[in-house]
């Protein structure tokens, strides 16, 4: 995928007896996948060895004199103390290094910041803690949701080769064209982070930062939140699959078609009823997908941190209340609005499900055509 | 003053209270200083403690023994800690035994509000590490508490955080303005500016870098309350603010910030050095100039911690070219300490060794800085562990080192016995090794692609996580030999001199050891 160095590294055989690599971690910065990010390593490592240099030449000589001048030679100290001369010198020389530096440095951030005459425009939402894409030409937008089981995470199951870097639905981008992205957040700050790219672009909630890509290659790639985004920060990774623009443009294609479908169906299923078993099940799977994070699998919250759902006033009684703050979110808080994220359906589930799971036996069946009536009742 | 008091220099040592007494309600600036170094040693060992939980859970990928919030508490509570009840206690202890002997002062010019200045520390603290026993835990928005994680969506430790932070501040204003009222006012005749020794120098630029900046991080917390319980928007777009306006208030304290953590490290390096090479500093006048223009330089950088919230390229050229002009005067101290080594006649006591490691590691930590400062490399560097390493390379192989060293330099003048050598050496080469074990490797994960301030990783990074660990675990046993050295230097051992090493030159060395409890009483003659 990348034609970074990947050094043969000793030290894991010393550590065999803990390690449970799979995978061999490259030494240094990726070159990456664009003309952009091999000027970002190329400014890397000339930087990188331009420090070397000096570090050898300062290290050299205080080496040197660490051998030469030590007391335990009978050496007579020297009595100099000062000299303009060579304070000028060793002023005037790193200026001229800092400046060759720049001169490279500032080339390449004007041509990382130009985000004009992009081919297509992909806006990037953070949220607490998945990523959403939406194609700004094309109707289609979709959430992706780390695909890591939980099992794994907590050490039950094997790990995977892509362990805590794969996501259901990853971002298909084209080759070859520019894209520009608009990144912003839902809540708090995430950070898009794509090494391949060289690119990592904070999302502010109400702000919207611009920045852009020219793959060369097809391929997978993977990249992390970087901003520290709260308490599944370290779990909302990023996978881009690039994709020559013919395969691109069949995909975008069979997507919008998919979506529009799924939209049609909807609202068939709002004549339909479903049993208290199908919502129950699609109920504890949504749950478990999308709830569980804050409120945990047994409904109980984190005190002080994410409310319980087993026992609270809202699953127990006030059904409207609870199928709105499902839809919309509340203010203020890290709930968030659901409406969007998740079907009629699986919003009817998952309603269902917490108000007759862990002893909330309300016994209730909510249905999409209920949600549907709160939905149009706020008129949103 | 000092000339009326004289006679009564006896009934001074009568005055003193006995017990826990004499510690609520000394002035005396060594006592104060005592207490502030013991304080620093023991969150040293807290916020340590902290680092090791951390280092537990990255030991290998999965969650083992800790749940991301709580991890998210410890890095956040391990950074606050270290930064605030470590490290800017420890330079303000030194700063009170130290300065007021350097400049042949009797104490500090302000001793009540020195004692006062202390004593809401404890509180501080105690009130930090209290929240996180609250329900929900304590603080987990990281030691910067970017907004809005620190507002909406925070638990409710934040206003006991936001309290603390604020004693914190005050005492850290209080401790500055005793610093730059003692400097400018209570010097020995003779004592002019350029005669001062460089230890004081670069404390009094320091104690002006808190003055402007701590009032900065108040506004900061404060705004961060009210937009929590008062329903005020400064940092809500919804209401008309801007999240990234916190990181430009936070960062316009926490760049000088760093400086506050290294400039007095400048100085204990700087007083070291020229001992054990037995040669005078290379370079006096130029080292203060550097140091001046480093803390100017230090308030037109703040931006550089922000490169990805999207600023306009003409800002982000402007922080990358004042950045890289910080390395200049940095430079030309790193230049002056190997100069004032040059042709000297150096021995190599523990002292020595740490400054030794302080110049090569500190410099370390400034390559990384520079490379840190080019914006498009770090737009990839940022927010991973390659930051991770540069500033633990600075703070802890930097500041930390550098505090040690101090230690271990005035530690027979302050006790009157010598600490013992070969412990000191042991101590010196455990910590010199793991720490490298545990910061060096983060360089590599860096750039690998691990972001921080995360409780699992993907598996291509386990090998070297585990390595990190390893060292960290034992960098943390290696301090435990420095307390043993403490200990066993505090209760006795061999007699030291007044000079005590061949080479030091200044007035606390021309005071018996240990300093009698009053100095100074009349003016000492300065050459």
């Amino acid at each position: 995928m990348t034609k970074t160095r990947s050094l043969r590294w000793s030290l894991p055989t010393l550590l065999s007896a803990v390690s449970l690599s799979a995978k061999e971690m490259p030494l240094n910065m990726t070159q990456g996948a664009t003309e952009i990010s091999q000027k970002v390593y190329t400014l890397h490592m000339t930087i990188f060895w331009i420090c070397c240099a000096i570090g050898a030449v300062v290290f050299g000589i205080m080496f040197w004199s660490i051998v030469r001048h030590r007391k335990a030679r009978g050496v007579q100290p020297a009595q100099f103390h000062e000299s303009t001369k060579v304070e000028v010198v060793w002023t005037a020389i790193p200026v001229v290094l800092l400046i060759l530096m720049a001169i490279p440095a500032t080339k390449t951030l004007i041509a990382m910041e130009d985000t004009s005459e992009a081919d297509i425009t992909v806006v990037v939402t953070g949220s607490q803690w998945k990523w959403h894409y939406k194609y700004l030409e094309h109707d289609v937008e979709f959430y992706s949701l780390l695909a890591t089981p939980k099992e794994q995470i907590s050490n039950r199951w094997q790990k995977g080769d892509n362990y805590l870097l794969e996501v259901d639905r990853p971002l298909v981008l084209p080759t070859g064209k520019k894209v520009r992205f608009l990144m912003t957040s839902d809540d708090v700050i995430h950070s898009w982070w794509l090494p391949a790219f060289a690119i990592k672009k904070d999302a502010n909630p109400g702000f919207i930062n611009e920045t852009w890509a020219r793959i060369d290659e097809p391929g997978v790639y993977r990249g992390q939140c970087a901003e520290l985004c709260g308490k599944d920060h370290g779990f909302m990774p990023i996978v881009v699959i690039a994709k020559t623009p013919a395969e691109f443009d069949i995909w975008l294609n069979a997507e919008a078609e998919r979506i529009a479908k799924a939209k049609a169906e909807e609202q068939e299923l709002l004549a339909m009823n479903m049993s208290l078993e199908e919502l129950m099940s699609v109920g504890e799977r949504t749950y478990v997908g999308h709830c569980a994070a804050c409120h945990q699998p047994n409904g109980e919250g984190l005190p002080g941190i994410f409310p319980a759902l087993r026992g609270s006033a809202i699953a127990l009684n006030d059904q409207p209340a609870h199928i709105n703050i499902v839809l919309h979110g509340k203010a203020g808080t890290a709930m968030q609005a659901f409406a969007k994220q998740l079907s009629l359906k699986e919003i009817a589930a998952v309603i269902t499900y917490e108000r007759n799971a862990w002893g909330n036996s309300t016994g209730e069946l909510v249905q999409a055509a209920d949600v549907y009536a709160v939905m149009q009742g706020k008129g949103e | 003053m000092s000339a009326v008091v004289t006679d009564h220099e006896h009934e001074h040592h009568d005055h003193r209270p006995s017990g826990i007494k004499r510690w609520l309600y000394t002035t005396n600036h060594k006592d104060i200083g005592t207490m502030y170094l013991v304080f620093a040693l023991i969150m040293f060992f807290i916020g340590g403690s902290m680092a090791m939980v951390i280092r537990a859970e990255l030991f290998q990928p999965g969650l083992q023994f800790v749940e991301p919030n709580f991890f998210n508490q410890m890095t956040t509570v391990h950074g606050l800690i270290m930064v605030f009840g470590a490290v800017m206690p420890a330079f303000t202890g030194l700063a009170n035994w130290m300065i007021p002997i350097m400049i042949g002062a009797p104490d500090m010019a302000l001793p009540r509000m020195n004692n006062w200045s202390f004593w809401i520390l404890p509180f501080a603290f105690l009130i930090l590490l209290g929240s996180l026993f609250m329900p929900g835990g304590g603080p987990n928005f990281g030691w910067t508490f970017y907004a809005p994680l620190s507002t909406k969506f925070s638990g409710d430790s934040t206003a006991l955080f936001v309290f603390s932070v604020h004693i914190m501040g005050i005492s850290s204003i209080m401790g500055a303005i005793n610093v730059i009222v003692t400097i400018f006012n209570m010097r020995a005749p003779g004592m002019t500016w350029m005669k001062m020794p460089m230890f004081v120098w670069t404390w009094l630029i320091t104690a002006f870098l808190l003055i402007m900046v701590m009032p900065v991080l108040a506004g900061a917390v404060t705004m961060v309350l009210t937009d929590k319980y008062f329903a005020t928007s400064f940092f809500d777009a919804a209401g008309g603010g801007d999240p990234v306006l916190f990181q430009h208030i936070f960062w316009f304290f926490g760049h000088p910030e760093v400086y506050i953590m290294i400039l007095p490290a400048f100085g204990i390096v700087s007083s070291i050095v020229p001992t054990f090479a037995r040669k005078r500093l290379f370079g006096y006048s130029s080292m203060v100039y550097a140091t001046a223009s480093i803390g100017l330089l230090s308030f037109l950088v703040w931006a550089h911690h922000m490169f990805t919230t999207g600023m306009p390229v003409f800002a982000e050229l402007f922080f990358m070219y004042c950045t890289m002009l910080i390395s200049v005067p940095t430079g030309v101290k790193v230049f002056n300490w190997v100069a004032t080594m040059w042709r000297g006649a150096m021995t190599f006591e523990v002292p020595m060794m740490f400054a030794l490691a302080f110049v090569v590691l500190f410099t370390i930590g400034g390559f990384s800085g520079l490379m840190l400062a080019i914006t498009p490399a770090d737009f990839q560097y940022h927010d991973t562990y390659f930051v991770v390493a540069h500033f633990h390379y600075v703070l802890v192989t930097g500041a930390v080192f550098s505090i040690i060293a101090a230690a271990y330099y005035w530690l027979p003048k302050w006790t009157g016995y010598m600490y013992d050598e070969k412990l000191g050496q042991w101590h010196f080469w455990c910590s010199l090794i793991s720490v490298n074990l545990l910061f060096f490797p983060m360089h590599f994960v860096g750039l690998a692609g691990m972001p921080r301030r995360i409780p699992d990783y993907a598996l291509q990074f386990a090998d070297f996580n585990a390595l990190i660990s390893v060292g960290g675990f034992l960098f943390g046993a290696s301090q435990l030999i420095f307390v043993w050295v403490l200990v066993k230097c505090a209760r006795g051992g061999q007699k030291a001199t007044a000079r005590v090493w061949e080479g030091a030159e200044g007035l606390e060395w021309e005071i018996p050891s240990p300093a009698p409890y009053h100095t100074f009483d009349t003016p000492p003659e300065i050459k």
